[in-house]
């Protein structure tokens, strides 16, 4: 039978139960082999559940660099006999499939064209290990060890990582070890390893990090100065705040007083958490909320608000699949139109796209600047696959030197030296941005009032028609100075001339780069673009301008960024050929490959209506 | 607007401590309709400030929407105001708050943003205890959409439309004393000794202070059939006593006699004196205050007054435990960590 042979370049998959501690013992798999100085990326695809249903890890090795979905299953680790039918069934032929075989497999699941390997994980541990958790948790790290053997990881680096993890419970060391023996043992006495399939040590880790993209948002806020953090719990955001208060408990406490620099209160909804965001913001604090979907979708009143009243504000949403509930423990990139038009009326709000977790943590730390500068909400759009796995990413940098800029605020000299009479609303530059004042800062000038109706230059409630279109025009001035304070675009150029574009952002970025190469091997050279910011910079209309065709990659059903792009740049539709994924899980390159090769991209209303007599009659 | 407020004042008005006449707390002029309850609280409101010479500027004057949140650019224009969204004007005022514990929070609300469209919120910013005077202008009635009942609407009530409202009504101040409020009265608009020393003493207490006032609406809420208008709630008020207020270091002069006095020291060092009527009411318990409330109700009166205060609470601030300064105020050295404790972050996660 064929093997699939590879060095350093696999993806393997674990079937789990969730609330077993799978998660840890797959973890610490994927770390050891990063310690192994190897790039890797772990993703969990977990149901919305605490305990009892099927959860699945999946990990790709490659010692190219390439640490986006690659599509494809070459290993199986089966713990999970409710889903152990359909996992057995997406091994990619020549893989491997390493299973729980205390119970025998079912005669109608096996294949001939894949590598079966038994280990009775139940029955080492239930001979081992008297406590029900135990068994539990220990079998989760028995086959850990066994892959230690199958895949000649280094024994020594994963005890090492044991240490590492327990410090603190070193109780818990050497039981752990003996459990990674025991499968290493069981491994080696009855299959021959290692595998076809093995790891071997690189050198091509230097100082990168893993890092949860949630994480280095919040610890993104913590270095941008965020001291009012406002926030109701919904997956997959709920770990941004969670990471800002256990930085926050270690790095801002006042030495003297032993108190908070910070304040953090958990809102009883998203209108009460953007709320606080923006009461905090207009008194002078930096102040941001994490979200999801439905969040943003309750927070729209308030952005609305902020965007017309001017204050700053700062959210964090966290994309999951929708729409309404959706698939809440699944990725996706489908908020771009409600966040870009959040509220009624005429409204546009500015959008940052991180796609790793060093992105996250600068536009985490930026967009309180951004949105001081631009007095007006900043969303940065991040997702489930990047907020909650583990990324390889480059390490986070500051620089020391930068100081905050919290945009054009009157002090209470400036107010007192001031002859003219103060407008809140006053285009003084012409950039569409006007000076705030905070409130206490003088006792006779620059007091104002905040409202979401209109009012003149001077921040005066009136009715009048004029006004109210000298105020939005100025918003739109405000709109244009945006599109070059928001991040540039990366640009990627093809190694050869071609007519051919792509656009992707966010999470995309590893599958859609590394399916770029994948081409190019090929012979189709395709010139690519990272769009980081909404309102789009000049950068991005002039590269579809110079291609004739352009593929944009999103993951969401109807190409929101495509339909931003049109909307926007005034561009003709039929140049944009959407690419869309949209199951909820992240998008890999195999599937970027075919997408491009398989069709001229117009993947979109393949569906057929058979109409009905049933048109509304009016 | 085609009229304005002459600029000329007597030039030997009186002065506070600060300096200031009272022309220095007042704000635009009103354009709600003449005779509103709600501009006799605004007055309230200014001579309040003034009587407790604060810096008209360290107040900040929030509200939702309606004829009660358009108030707060009628008083304090030398203060920032934020008149923001329907029903939320307690989330944005935790969130200034939070910002800067300096200032003094008024709160301006109506019975339609608090007891309806804003019920969640005023619940949760007083179990939250935050430091802020919320003052409810309750008239019954959604004014600005021309007469509709409000949820404080009591049953068989009936305004200018004429039917009787047939639902239960919400009593703010029995479900502010459940929630867990450090501070809770009741007033009438039309009664400016009572409402005063009132504002004055909600102001001085260092946590959440509700002050649910009853403000007729005379244009939709008025009529002989309503049980909020001037003359029901003249004929049916009834009053846990007289509240004076007594600022820090002031001597109390008034006589009093013993028994039927309650006296309570704020953290400021004020002093608030409740002359009893009712020798069973004890500020302190909320029970008592609850029976209170429902004693006088099961009479058809509405009792107003001073009904309950915690003066040693702890407030928002004091819970979350954040540093004295106003968190605005920090700079870079106390907010950002720098570099060093970032490479131990990313050492952490190799």
């Amino acid at each position: 039978m064929q093997q699939i042979k590879s060095v350093n370049d696999f993806v393997i998959r674990f079937a789990n139960t969730n609330g077993t501690g799978s998660a840890s013992a797959n973890n610490l798999f994927a770390k050891t082999i990063f310690r192994m100085g190897i790039p890797v990326s772990p993703k969990n695809v977990f149901p919305s559940n605490i305990q009892g249903l099927p959860t699945w890890y999946e990990v790709r090795v490659n010692d190219k660099g390439y640490v986006g979905r690659r599509g494809g299953i070459d290993i199986m680790v089966a713990v999970n006999p409710q889903s152990i039918a359909q996992d057995i069934k997406v091994v990619d032929p020549g893989g491997y499939f390493v299973f729980d075989n205390t119970k025998p497999l079912d005669l109608r699941l096996h294949r001939d064209d894949i590598n079966t390997l038994g280990i009775p994980l139940t029955d080492i541990s239930r001979r081992e290990y008297t406590d029900p958790r135990q068994r539990q948790l220990f079998k989760n790290v028995i086959y850990i060890g066994a892959l230690s053997a199958l895949l000649d990881i280094e024994f020594d680096v994963l005890k090492g990582l044991v240490h590492d993890q327990f410090k603190g419970k070193e109780k818990l060391i050497a039981p752990n070890i003996h459990a990674l023996e025991l499968g290493f043992q069981y491994a080696q006495e009855n299959f021959d390893c290692p595998l076809g399939i093995r790891v071997e040590r690189r050198d091509m880790v230097d100082d990168h990090i893993l890092m949860e993209g949630n994480a280095a948002l919040g610890l993104g806020a913590i270095y941008g100065g965020a001291s009012v953090a406002a926030w109701y719990p919904i997956t997959p955001s709920t770990s941004v705040v969670e990471q800002f208060e256990k930085y926050a408990k270690r790095l801002r406490i006042d030495p003297g007083s032993g108190k908070c620099n910070y304040a953090i209160v958990q809102a009883e909804d998203e209108l009460s958490a953007i709320g606080m965001v923006v009461g905090a913001s207009w008194n002078g604090a930096r102040s941001f909320t994490a979200t999801s979907g439905p969040g943003v979708s309750l927070m729209n009143e308030f952005l609305g608000l902020a965007y017309f009243a001017e204050v700053p504000t700062v959210l964090f949403d966290i994309q999951r699949a929708g729409p309404s509930t959706g698939m809440p423990t699944r990725s996706q990139q489908s908020d771009l139109l409600l966040a870009a038009y959040a509220s009624h009326g005429d409204t546009k709000q500015v959008l940052m796209f991180p796609s790793t977790p060093k992105e996250c943590f600068e536009m985490g730390a930026a967009s309180f600047d951004l949105a001081d500068r631009l007095q007006t909400p900043v969303i940065v759009m991040s997702d489930l696959d990047l907020g909650m796995n583990e990324h390889f990413s480059e390490p986070l940098d500051w620089d020391d030197s930068v100081t905050y800029d919290r945009g054009k605020v009157f002090s209470e000299q400036e107010l007192e030296e001031m002859a003219e009479r103060y407008g809140r609303y006053l285009d003084i530059d012409g950039d569409g941005i006007c000076y705030r004042t905070y409130p206490g800062t003088h006792p006779t000038k620059g007091s104002f009032f905040t409202r979401g109706s209109s009012r003149d230059e001077y921040a005066k409630y009136t009715e009048s028609s004029e006004e109210y279109v000298i105020n939005m025009k100025r918003l739109l001035v405000k709109w244009e100075t945006a599109k070059e304070y928001v991040p540039k675009p990366v640009i990627r150029p093809a190694s050869k001339a071609t007519k051919d574009g792509m656009i992707y952002f966010g999470t995309t970025t590893a599958s859609a780069e590394e399916a770029l190469d994948i081409l190019s091997d090929k012979g189709v050279a395709i010139d690519a673009l990272r769009v980081r910011g909404f309102p789009f910079n000049s950068g991005v209309e002039e590269f579809i301008a110079q291609h004739d065709r352009v593929f944009i990659v999103e993951q969401n059903r109807d190409g929101q960024l495509r339909t931003m792009l049109i909307n926007e740049c005034e561009i003709n539709p039929q140049k944009l050929k959407p690419l869309l994924c949209y199951d909820g899980l992240p998008v890999t390159a195999r599937w970027i490959v075919d997408a491009v090769l398989s069709s001229d991209g117009n993947n979109k209303n393949t569906g057929k209506v058979i109409p009905l007599s049933k048109e509304v009659k009016v | 607007m085609t009229y304005h407020r002459p600029e000329f004042r007597h030039p030997e008005l009186p002065t506070n401590e600060l300096g200031y006449t009272r022309k220095h707390y007042e704000g635009a002029i009103s354009t709600l309709c003449a005779g509103c309850g709600h501009d006799s609280i605004s007055a309230a409101i200014i001579q309040a400030c003034f009587e407790l010479s604060i810096e008209p500027h360290n107040v900040a004057k929030i509200s939702g929407i309606g004829c009660s949140s358009k108030t707060p650019t009628y008083f304090l224009g030398n203060s920032h105001g934020f008149n923001s969204v329907h029903g939320r004007m307690p989330s944005v005022a935790t969130g200034a708050n939070l910002a800067n514990r300096d200032l003094t929070y008024i709160g301006v609300s109506g019975d339609g943003d608090s007891a309806s469209i804003g019920m969640g919120q005023f619940a949760h910013v007083v179990r939250r205890n935050l430091n802020m005077l919320y003052l409810v202008e309750n008239n019954g009635c959604y004014g600005l959409t021309k007469g509709q009942d409000s949820a404080t609407s009591d049953i068989g009530s009936a305004g200018k439309k004429g039917t009787p409202n047939p639902f239960e009504p919400i009593d703010l101040c029995t479900l502010a004393l459940e929630l867990g409020a450090t501070f809770v009265a009741r007033s009438f608009s039309g009664d400016k000794d009572q409402l005063i020393p009132l504002i004055k003493a909600a102001i001085s207490h260092s946590g959440f202070a509700l002050i649910d006032v009853i403000s007729p609406c005379v244009t939709f809420n008025n009529t002989a059939t309503s049980t909020k208008s001037y003359e029901f709630v003249r004929d049916h008020i009834d009053a846990t006593g007289k509240t004076d207020f007594i600022p820090v270091q002031q001597e109390i002069m008034a006589d009093y006699e013993p028994g039927f006095t309650q006296e309570v020291t704020l953290h400021d060092g004020s002093v608030i004196h409740l002359y009893k009527k009712d020798e069973d009411l004890d500020l302190h318990n909320r029970l008592s205050a609850l029976q209170a409330i429902h004693k006088c109700k099961e009479k058809g009166e509405i009792l107003t007054g001073l009904l309950y205060l915690d003066p040693d609470c702890e407030d928002l601030h004091e819970i979350v435990g954040t540093v004295e300064k106003p968190l605005r105020d920090l700079d870079e050295a106390a907010l950002c960590p720098g570099s060093k404790s970032l490479d131990a972050i990313n050492q952490s996660l190799r």
